[in-house]
């Protein structure tokens, strides 16, 4: 079936330049983005089916494209299939949105030619099978969405995240480059021949740091996550849903492949570092999303603490397979990959609902919306899908995942090595801590967006969107609601996933009574989503219709009581950065050295009396605001090599020259 | 291979190494394009020679070319060129003729020692030639480099390529269409810095490249 793969993939790319054509065309958006509907379904299905016939399941490729003595190759294992279907389900739901959010583009040829030649790279990087398909596939991958992120140009605010985010996959790249040019150091550049090689300790220690830094540039580690909530609000909302959604889970794949596949078994410390890395980027990442006001900047750094979990999940998984305990690394790597996907499914949802809502009122900012339950109802049920899901509530696939990243971490004490006794216990704390913080994130999203009265003209004209869109998202909901329900049937699809990487599986789960999951044994601790469900739903519909029938029979309109205030202006409603403030005050004067800044005038003064609140992120000001001025200083120096007459150049040219014979004679 | 034939090939990529020394302390213009053209003819010679001992007939062809172009063509365009822009009295001050001598024997000693110690396998011939054709190219960078006036500058790079076609005709197989396709970039590169040359000129009054520098506002 990998043929079909690829077959898909060349489609992808050949719509890339028919993309520049269709965008002078009025109706071109539509074709292009059902061609890449229908390919990406082809790759999804195939993925699927591949994924569900286990012993026919890997399979390999070469083409005679790329290096000539190398080729380039393809190969389609568990872990390939199962980041397929995460990233052709992200983007089937993107492409489906994208039919009806395109009307809002109003530059298509900016977009419409690098979308498929996105999708397409995101593709390849999975299916590759040598290291230089891979960072080719990887930095068209980043060109292609960097181009995206610069579409609408004439802000300048798009313009330096596109900058930033340059910068950043520049450096990722760089560092993976560096990680396959130690690891091909004894075997080659195919990945079938990194596998075989016996590296050295010192050797795959440097590559796991260096793999950490180039995937975790991509995925939005901190303190690598500057560029990510940047650069992803600032594309259109279905790239930006992409992005967040599935491209981060490539960059997850690259680390999993290299660390988990690539590199001979893990040594305990490898798990301390992305421990010590995963915990803090889900707090921080939740930490700075509750600051937010734009509701994709919002999304954006929700996305780095989803990373976090997941890194968290993969950093339990590498110390219990390094001691040997591989029953539980299958429970912490099957929780990683479930979150992989969960957090694909929900974070695309949840941006299309934010493209939305933009497409509806052209506002990002909270604090000029509210009230759009009333006029946006299907987008609101969606997005209340979403945000109950990202928040990890029961009975929503969030749950689930996070709840086995939990299973995983209680069993900790299991381990024999003391730091990871004391470190993982740390790291459990901190999830929890983003668990809640996200909870409250979301419902500050959506009490403030979708809640409440209008708060500008916009707001209150909005209107519903239309009907691919609200599709695209209602099936991303369903799904949400399904990955909740039935859990057993998704950890079942990824038993060959943690074989191949773990070398274990997780108990099997379809046919345990009441379709009930089970990590580790039925006498420790299981779950049942569809129980769960079915509760909320009975007492749900039965506390509603008990309080309609006894309480409120007759509806009744009248005036809302003002709470006191006679004034019916919508800004004293509660607004987003009043929700946010008790955390702030709480964790922000440490975390973002927040200030508040009160001014009332004396009783006699006209003067309006002032709130200011300033943040300060202090890893922009103490890490990258630092090497930006140490590099400045040094172009400053090196440019004058740039004005320099022909002869100093010649003169240059030929000491260079010199110096190098000289090296290759002595 | 007889060793007279061995030998003859050695005198003859020998001459040409010395040819780059005499071009190295000619202070004007008409002397060095003289002994440029020298260089040209001592290389069609060796390249014929290669011809005659490789029994490689197109190797005849790219003597002929050397011979026509460079030793006649371009000596010549440049001597018009040179009368033309008035510059044929003109004393260029090199930079220590003592100093550049001893950099330039130098640099044939790192050639030596460089070529004789990555070939080790090679056949003595191709060795021999292959570190006199390096020496001639680093003679002609170091031509490049002393020299202050574009028209010098131009013979430089003329003879550091004469040591490129040194090397390709040293090694066996260089396919002929390599060969042409170098001498016409050369031929190509000579139209093109001749342009300039009257470019410069016109704008400057003068084809010292310092001239150049002035107008970009550098200080020296």
């Amino acid at each position: 079936m990998i043929a079909v793969a690829l077959w898909s993939v060349a489609v992808l790319l050949a719509l890339a330049p028919a993309g520049i054509v269709l965008s002078r065309h009025p109706r071109g958006s539509i074709i292009l983005y059902g061609g890449c509907l229908i390919a990406t379904s082809a790759l999804c299905i195939t993925a699927l089916s591949d994924l569900f016939d286990v012993p026919h399941l890997t399979q390999s490729a070469t083409l005679p494209v790329g290096l000539p003595w190398l080729g380039a190759h393809f190969r389609l294992d568990a872990l390939s299939a199962f980041f397929l279907v995460v990233v052709n389900l992200g983007g089937v739901a993107a492409s489906l949105f994208a039919l009806g959010y395109s009307r809002h583009e109003d530059s298509p040829g900016r977009v419409l030619p690098f979308y498929p030649a996105y999708l397409a790279a995101m593709n390849v990087v999975v299916l590759a099978n040598d290291a230089f398909s891979f960072l080719v596939a990887w930095e068209f991958m980043s060109l292609t969405s960097w181009a995206m992120v610069v579409s609408h140009h004439r802000e300048a605010e798009n313009v330096r995240a596109g900058y930033v985010y340059l910068l950043m996959a520049s450096f990722g790249t760089l560092t993976l480059l560096l990680a396959f040019g130690l690891l091909a150091s004894g075997a080659g550049y195919d990945f079938d021949a990194i596998r075989a090689s016996h590296p050295s300790a010192a050797l795959t220690g440097m590559v796991v740091i260096l793999v950490l830094l180039g995937a975790g540039s991509k995925a939005g580690l901190v303190p690598l996550h500057a560029w990510l909530p940047l650069a992803h609000p600032a594309a259109p909302s279905h790239v930006s849903g992409l992005m967040s959604g599935v491209m981060t889970k490539v960059a997850v794949y690259g680390f999993v492949r290299i660390v988990f596949d690539l590199l001979p078994e893990p040594v305990w410390w490898w798990s301390m570092v992305v421990l010590l890395v995963g915990g803090p980027t889900a707090t921080l990442g939740v930490l700075y999303a509750l600051m937010q006001r734009d509701i994709k900047r919002v999304l954006a750094y929700s996305t780095i603490e989803n990373i976090g979990i997941i890194f968290t999940g993969l950093g339990l998984a590498l110390a219990f397979k390094a001691e040997g305990l591989d029953w539980v690394a299958a429970l912490a790597f099957t929780a990683a990959m479930l979150h992989v996907f969960n957090h694909a499914l929900f974070k695309s949802l949840l941006f299309f609902g934010a493209g939305a809502v933009l497409g509806a009122t052209g506002e990002r900012d909270m604090e000029k919306l509210g009230g759009l339950i009333h006029r946006m109802p299907t987008t609101a049920v969606a997005v209340l899908v979403g945000c109950i899901a990202i928040s990890a509530l029961p009975p929503f696939n969030g749950f689930v995942s996070e709840w086995l990243t939990f299973q995983a971490i209680l069993l900790s004490p299991q381990l024999s090595s003391w730091g990871l006794k004391l470190i993982i216990p740390a790291v459990g704390g901190l999830l929890a801590l983003a668990a809640a913080f996200a909870a409250a994130c979301f419902v500050k999203l959506y009490g403030i967006s979708f809640l409440g009265r209008p708060r500008s003209d916009v707001a209150a004209s909005a209107h519903e969107t239309d009907r691919f869109s609200l599709t695209a998202m209602l099936m991303l909901a369903a799904l949400c609601l399904l990955a909740g329900i039935l859990p057993g049937l998704f950890i079942d699809a990824l038993a060959p996933v943690s074989k191949n990487m773990v070398g274990n599986v997780m108990p099997h789960q379809v046919g345990l009574q009441w379709l009930t999951i089970v990590p580790i044994a039925e006498s420790r601790s299981s779950y049942n989503g569809l129980l769960v469900f079915l509760f909320v739903a009975l007492c749900g519909t039965a506390a509603a219709s008990a309080i309609h029938r006894f309480a409120s029979d007759r509806l009744r309109r009248t005036a809302a009581w003002d709470c006191g205030y006679p004034d019916p202006n919508p800004t004293i409603q509660y607004s987003a950065s009043s929700f946010s403030q008790p955390i702030r005050r709480v964790f922000g004067s440490v975390v973002f050295a927040a200030r508040e800044i009160g001014e009332m005038p004396p009783p006699s003064s006209p003067l309006p009396a002032r709130f200011q609140v300033e943040l300060r992120d202090l890893i922009w000001d103490g890490l990258y605001a630092p090497i930006a001025i140490v590099i400045g200083f040094a172009t400053d120096r090196i440019n004058i090599l740039q004005f320099l007459s022909i002869r100093r150049y010649l003169t240059l040219v030929f000491v260079a020259l010199i110096v190098l014979l000289l090296v290759v004679a002595v | 291979m007889s060793s007279l034939q061995f030998d003859i090939a050695h005198l003859l990529a020998g001459s040409l190494v010395l040819a780059s020394f005499m071009m190295l302390y000619q202070d004007r213009l008409y002397a060095l394009l003289n002994v440029y053209a020298l260089h040209a003819g001592v290389l069609a010679l060796s390249v014929a020679w290669q011809a005659y001992v490789q029994q490689a007939p197109h190797l005849y062809v790219t003597a002929l070319i050397a011979l026509v172009f460079k030793a006649i063509i371009i000596p010549v365009a440049l001597h018009r060129i040179i009368r033309r822009l008035g510059i044929h009295r003109e004393i260029e001050n090199v930079i220590g003729v003592g100093l550049t001598m001893m950099a330039g024997i130098g640099l044939v000693a790192l050639s030596m020692v460089v070529m004789l110690r990555v070939t080790p396998d090679a056949d003595a011939l191709a060795r021999e030639d292959l570190a006199f054709a390096l020496s001639v190219v680093l003679l002609g960078l170091l031509i490049m480099v002393t020299r202050r006036n574009a028209v010098s500058q131009v013979v430089g790079f003329m003879s550091l390529e004469n040591g490129l076609v040194l090397a390709a005709t040293g090694a066996k197989g260089m396919p002929l269409v390599v060969e042409i396709s170098v001498a016409f970039s050369v031929l190509i590169a000579f139209i093109v810095i001749g342009i300039f040359l009257f470019r410069i000129r016109e704008r400057f009054d003068s084809v010292d490249v310092q001239a150049l520098d002035r107008f970009r506002g550098e200080r020296r």
